[in-house]
Order: structure tokens, then sequence, then C-alpha cells
């Protein structure tokens, strides 16, 4: 007997499934418009990886500034007017060497430091870079351009609890003595994911 | 729950599609549903642990398959549909399609009754337990032995957070773990580190 209740329909686009809440939102006056257009905003100018540059630059230019970094690095950022969610409650600032190579990661989801050093890239949150850099981070880092020389060890830091990282680079030694925005401009969004030197 | 979205370690998957410009966003929709869920935990309707683990509740097939913002999309509809806000009748009627949702969460828990305090230093291996509900001890390191390297803040338990169940904000250790130890033979040597809450460890002799 044929099961007549049962009606195989197509899945609708991600489009309509996203409107389709909205909707859902907007008819129960929940009035969501003002709020997405505000956090849009935020994701588009405010969340940016210019606001961890500023960091690090000043990280390398001021000592004292360094040291509250790496004690406290909530704490820190506040100094340069930067902040993080209430739920983020602690960010651990590791710090590059010569022959230390810090990543991080989030093996389960995509925790990153998102206002520090912005959204994540699309290739944080894949499947292959989740599952993968843990197990082979020297494999890994090498296929995405970073090769590193065999006495630099690596330390991955899997972001599992509401404790965020950002890496500290190591500063370029061509750019000492070089105005603290000039060096907010050379660091990247990658190199404080730590897959990528400066 | 040992889900599919535990990845660390998985075998199998090729190369990191990478681009120094990679962007966080590629299409209007991806950032409307990032903002959406954002705007659904501001209005208290779910928490962050309640998001987590509705995504992680998603069909195997479908989690694979559908890309990072589905994902959030597909993590914001449950919820909205299990807290009442919306049925999936209505959903599926305006989106005029299938609307697929994530199943059904087993039961919750509250914190490990017994746990004890760590220093930095200390050797400490994680309890092995296979906890139906939400849980944010990545498979890897069950069972594994590493030493604690730092102390967070106290943070809500997620196990019983993503479930409404009643708990005591507990600290997380960063554990340092030897990749050999995790994967025996089969890892590039590193240390990997891992934020692991109170109620997963034990002291290690």
């Amino acid at each position: 007997m044929s099961d007549k209740t049962h009606v195989h329909q197509a899945t609708a686009s991600v489009e309509q499934r996203v409107a389709a809440i909205e909707a859902a939102f907007d008819d129960r006056g929940m009035k969501p418009l003002e709020t997405v257009k505000e956090l849009e905003r935020l994701a588009d100018d405010q969340w940016v990886p210019q606001n961890g540059a500023r960091v690090v630059a000043r990280a390398w230019t001021d000592p004292a500034f360094r040291q509250r970094l790496l004690a406290n690095g909530r704490e820190a950022v506040l100094e340069l007017g930067l902040s993080m969610p209430p739920h983020h409650r602690h960010l651990v600032v590791l710090e590059n060497t010569p022959t230390l190579q810090n990543v991080i990661c989030c093996t389960l989801c995509s925790c990153t430091a998102f206002t520090l050093i912005g959204l994540p890239p699309d290739w944080y949150k894949d499947l292959e870079y989740r599952a993968r850099v843990v197990r082979q981070s020297r494999t890994v880092l090498g296929e995405m351009g970073l090769h590193l020389p065999p006495e630099v060890e690596i330390q991955v830091w899997d972001t599992t609890a509401d404790t965020r990282y950002m890496v500290l680079p190591v500063q370029p030694p061509e750019t000492v003595g070089w105005p603290e925005e000039k060096l907010a401009g050379i660091v990247t969004r990658d190199s404080m994911i730590g897959v990528a030197r400066l | 729950m040992d889900g599919i979205h535990d990845l660390g370690g998985k075998e199998g998957f090729g190369r990191v599609r990478y681009s120094p410009e990679a962007q966080a966003f590629h299409a209007a929709w991806e950032k409307r549903v990032n903002a959406l869920y954002s705007f659904a935990v501001k209005r208290g309707i779910f928490n962050m642990d309640e998001y987590r683990h509705a995504i992680e509740r998603m069909e195997p097939r479908h989690y694979l398959s559908a890309s990072y913002y589905e994902r959030s999309l597909t993590g914001l509809a449950t919820l909205c549909v299990e807290k009442g806000v919306v049925t999936l009748e209505e959903l599926q009627r305006r989106a005029q399609g299938s609307f697929p949702i994530s199943a059904p969460s087993a039961p919750g828990r509250s914190n490990v009754p017994q746990r004890a305090s760590f220093q930095p230093g200390d050797r400490v291996r994680v309890r092995i337990e296979h906890v139906p509900g939400h849980v944010r001890m990545p498979g890897y390191i069950r069972g594994k032995t590493g030493i604690v390297v730092g102390e967070s803040p106290t943070y809500p338990f997620p196990d019983a957070h993503a479930h409404g169940v009643g708990a005591v904000d507990e600290p997380t250790y960063d554990v340092r773990f030897r990749a050999e130890d995790l994967w025996p033979h089969s890892a590039d040597p590193a240390l990997v580190h891992v934020g692991v809450f109170q109620s997963y460890l034990e002291r290690a002799d």
C-alpha cells in the first residue's frame, strides 16, 4: 500500500530558508531588522584583523605592554580601546619566537577571538583544517605555504572552550624602529592565526 | 555525543583550500544568517552552548555536505522550532520547500561531583566518558594524559548549559599533550593544547 501522506518536497534554497526565519521573527513583532543590520555592520567594520594588528604593533614597541598582554590579554587590549564579548572571559596571547610557531584552530566548530583577529576565514571553518591541523600540523602548514625548518617547534591550540587565543608573531628584524602605525600595517590575520610568518 | 562535528584527527581529508585573501562571507545570506543567530542569542531565545549543540545534532550527511553558514542556519532553525518560536510547518510553508533541521537532543548532565583543582605543571588524565548530550571534549583526548599549562576564569558548564540543566560554573585548563601520545606513530611531532573543562579531568600519577 502506498503512503499517500508522505510527500517528498524539494529542499528550499538557503536564501529561502533564511528569509523564512527572518519573516517568522518579524511576524511575531520581534523586529529583527534593526539589530541584524547593526550586527552586519559590526561584522564588516568592527570585527576586523586591523584590531589585532594594532595589539601586535603595540606589543612590539612597548615591552611593558607586551608583559601585560601576555599576563592578561583581555585587560591589556582594553588599553587600545578594543574589547571582547562578555562570554570570552579570557584571552591567551601566544608569543612566537624564531624557534617556536604557535597555531590556533577549533576542531569542534569555528571559535576565534573574532573581535580582535576578525571573523574567521572560510578555510579555518572547513572540514580539512579542523580535521588535520592538530594531527598533521607541519604537513598542513607546509601545504599552506609555511615551510618551517626542523628546528622550529610547533604548538597547536584547539579552541574548545570560551577562552580565546591569538598569536603574537615575531617582528621582522628589518622593521625594528618603525612607528607603531606602520608596523600594524604589516601584521596579517593569518600571522595571528599562526599559519603564516611575517 | 560522539558526533560527526568532532573532526580533530580524522583522516582522509585533503588539502586545506587556503588563500591569504580568503573571506569570512561569500554571499549576502551568509552575513544575514550570522546576524540572525546573534540576534536570537541577544533576545535570549537560546545560548551559545545550545546553538553549538544544535549544529552538532545535524544529520551527519547533511552536516558534512552543508557549508558553514548552512550549518548556522540549521542550528538556528532547529532551536527556533524546539523553543516554540515557530513550527517547522510554518518555516516550510514560508520557505516553499523542505527545511531540514537537526535530530532531537539526548539529556544533558551537571558537573562531575568529584572535581579536583589543578596547577600549572600538574599531570592530568582526561576521563574516559561517553556523554550522550553536548560535551566540549574532543574525542582525540579521551583517556589521554597531559600537563596543565594554564587555567581560565570559570565558564558555564557546556554539558549542562546546552540542556537547561543546573550546574555551577567551572574553570577550563589548557592542557598540553604530545601529538605522539594522541596518535602514536601517526602524527607530525607537535605539542597540542586543548581547553579542558575541570569535570573532564582527573589527576594522573
